[in-house]
């Protein structure tokens, strides 16, 4: 593999407290990142996601242990020499006053700039350049407080690229995202990583579209102590499921996702194929249903047929319901 | 490492053209200044009486006007008043900007590390404490008065002003040092409220002209003093535009973009603390104006890029404090009004009239 662009030595990140000993939110880890890979961190809430993510900006100083960025202490380097290397998208939502788009990414350029900040052809051609990466073209000439949460995310990231950075963190970048726009923010970074060859850590909750970004994958539990790996390694030696484990929810390792615990007391046979036998499925999961493919004396028979109208029948012994929904059809089979 | 990007990547220019500097419309940039000047000359003209436009440009170019006392007046009082309210309105604007861009607070002023409250101490102090007990009052606030005034005045912004930076190298946060400051303010004004209260009549009502504020005291021998420092802070607040800017996205994002926080910091308050403590000094403290230009200019002109606000801000600044100015001095009659009943009186009607027709103003801070 590429030589490691980034390499955390028995880092531990906390907080120092006046007098006694300070408070050590994460425990030493060494490990490295390459370029041009995504690392997705993910634990649960309060784990200290973003102390571990600031420390590593150089934002704050680590309790033990070095952050080497392309060999060089990002503790000890000057903060515009920093600036020039890494940026960052934090998590906070935020007014920045009246400005453009792209008078918003143009700011990242100023590490390069002069006293007043005026730009270059060179400084306006990679602000273009950023916006383009981002797909946010048309947002440019826009005022980013008319924005929706998905564009200013994009214009953000932009302006964290403007800082041209080897290295680009943000923490939680999806969190005020709707469920396409998480995924389509998920894809813009991996698409970043390959394409500028900059390497992403990003900490996030979506862990089904971490546990699919994430060339390695940084998993915090509350016990502070972080644990790397790939996402596959990760859920097969159960680290995953311990580091969200809760009482209410469960993990499956079959499907990477998690579950909320079902008491499944009824028992109807599904026959059919394609979406709506997949749809049907989880509706009658939810409504308690264990749901079987293998007919079987006394239980009622859900047949889908995506080609007939309607599309759900319920045969059960002799009689036969039609249904036009996946409503009507529960509703029947709450009427037996 | 840096130009790699720029040398891996063919840039494909697909987004229009567009400049990072939004159009600081230039239209409204002339009529300002044009404003500034044109309210500079009827300040000439207007007073107690008043001095024809033709005399005003006679004794402005060097010459005599048509009466000795014109020549008088214009040059020893309303020069030195207007170029006063000028520099006061020019400071007072821009210090109220870098306020409210420093906390990213609307309703912050110059005032807010207490720079006004120290000065209001001090020349509490001196106003309702000291003094000989032989001269009458007025004797006691002439000439030696007026000076005895400002040197109180300035010393007590400067004590505020050294409590603020020893606070700020150990406070991390801009919040703490918000209300430290209000809390620094509710302090001096218990102790001016004591001082009040055990002092004769005579002394409390020149203590209060003194808030009242003026720029009809300031002589040319105290405008050497003012107008180098007010024109020094403003060039250094123009350095800082740059790092300005970025301060509006928060702390953090400023400081992983290369601010250097505490330098920025440390610059803010001593160019606010010299800025607004100077013409509080000379002036009395001067409110409404620190907040409500860079509202008004913000509002007007659009942006928050401070590259466009702080000339406009310098500009509407000096003219909103003259206009006061000249009104305060009731034109046509010797009736002085106090200088900061007529800011926020004519001030307040026209900023709030520009922000409610323009409603882009609950965008331009953080909640």
């Amino acid at each position: 593999m590429s030589v490691p662009l980034l390499q955390i030595q028995s880092l531990s990140a906390g907080y120092p407290q006046r007098g006694i000993l300070p408070h050590e939110v994460v425990h030493p880890f060494t490990t490295q990142i390459h370029p041009g890979t995504v690392t997705c961190l993910i634990g649960p809430n309060g784990a200290g996601k973003s102390t571990l993510l600031t420390t590593i900006a150089g934002m704050q100083k680590p309790l033990h242990g070095h952050v080497l960025l392309e060999g060089a202490d990002i503790h000890q380097m000057s903060i515009t020499a920093r600036a020039k290397r890494l940026s960052v998208v934090l998590t906070q939502k935020m007014e920045v006053g009246l400005f453009t788009g792209y008078a918003l990414v143009a700011m990242g350029r100023h590490p390069y700039t002069g006293l007043m900040g005026k730009l270059t052809g060179q400084d306006h051609d990679v602000i273009r350049r950023s916006i383009d990466w981002v797909g946010a073209g048309q947002l440019a000439d826009r005022p980013f407080n008319q924005m929706s949460d998905g564009e200013r995310q994009k214009i953000l990231i932009a302006r964290a690229l403007a800082q041209e950075p080897n290295l680009l963190i943000l923490d939680e970048p999806t969190a005020y995202l709707d469920l396409p726009r998480r995924v389509e923010c998920m894809a813009l970074l991996r698409d970043l990583a390959l394409r500028t060859g900059c390497a992403v850590l990003l900490s996030t909750h979506d862990l089904d579209l971490a546990l699919r970004c994430a060339d390695q994958m940084w998993l915090l539990p509350y016990t502070g102590q972080v644990q790397v790996g790939l996402p596959e390694d990760l859920v097969l030696s159960g680290a995953f499921e311990s580091a969200f484990h809760s009482t209410s929810v469960s993990f499956d390792r079959m499907t990477g996702a998690f579950h909320l615990p079902e008491k499944r007391s009824k028992v109807a046979v599904l026959e059919g194929e394609g979406t709506h036998f997949v749809w049907t499925k989880r509706a009658l999961e939810r409504q308690g249903y264990e749901v079987l493919t293998a007919r079987q004396p006394h239980t009622p028979v859900i047949r889908v047929d995506p080609a007939d109208e309607p599309h759900w029948q319920i045969i059960n012994d002799e009689t036969c319901v039609e249904c036009h929904s996946v409503d009507a059809l529960l509703v029947n089979l709450r009427n037996h | 490492m840096a130009q790699r990007l720029l040398l891996t990547q063919t840039v494909i220019h697909t987004t229009r053209t567009s400049s990072a500097m939004p159009a600081a419309k230039p239209l409204l940039l002339i009529s300002l200044s044009m404003l500034l000047v044109a309210s500079l000359l009827v300040s000439l003209v207007l007073g107690s009486v008043t001095i024809p436009l033709e005399d005003v440009f006679r004794v402005l170019s060097g010459e005599q006007a048509s009466k000795a006392i014109w020549t008088t007046i214009i040059l020893n009082l309303r020069l030195p008043q207007a170029i006063t309210a000028i520099l006061a309105g020019a400071a007072l604007g821009v210090s109220g900007l870098l306020m409210q861009t420093f906390f990213r607070n609307p309703l912050a002023d110059p005032f807010v590390l207490g720079v006004s409250s120290g000065a209001s101490l001090g020349v509490a102090l001196v106003v309702l404490t000291i003094g000989s007990v032989t001269t009458t009052l007025l004797t006691g606030l002439g000439l030696f008065g007026d000076l005895a005034l400002a040197v109180a005045a300035s010393m007590g912004s400067a004590g505020v002003m050294v409590i603020v930076l020893w606070v700020a190298r150990r406070v991390a946060s801009g919040t703490t040092l918000l209300v430290i400051g209000l809390l620094f303010g509710y302090l001096t004004s218990a102790a001016v409220s004591v001082l009040l209260y055990f002092s004769i009549p005579e002394r409390i009502q020149a203590y209060i002209n003194w808030t009242f504020g003026n720029f009809s005291g300031v002589t040319w021998d105290q405008l050497a003093v003012i107008m180098p420092i007010v024109i020094v802070g403003l060039v250094i607040v123009f350095l800082l535009s740059k790092p300005l800017n970025v301060l509006l996205m928060g702390e953090a994002y400023a400081s992983s973009m290369g601010v250097n926080l505490r330098r920025v910091r440390i610059s803010l308050i001593m160019i606010t603390a010299l800025l607004a403590g100077t013409i509080t000094a000379f002036c009395g403290p001067i409110g409404f104006l620190g907040i409500a230009v860079p509202h008004f200019c913000r509002s007007l002109f659009n942006t928050s890029d401070h590259r466009i606000l702080i000339p406009t801000t310098i500009l509407m600044g000096a003219t909103v404090a003259l206009i006061a100015s000249i009104i305060a001095d009731v034109p046509g009659s010797s009736l002085v009004l106090p200088l900061n009943a007529v800011t926020a009186l004519i001030g307040a009607p026209a900023v709030i009239w520009v922000i409610l027709g323009r409603q882009n103003m609950k965008e331009t801070f953080a909640s």
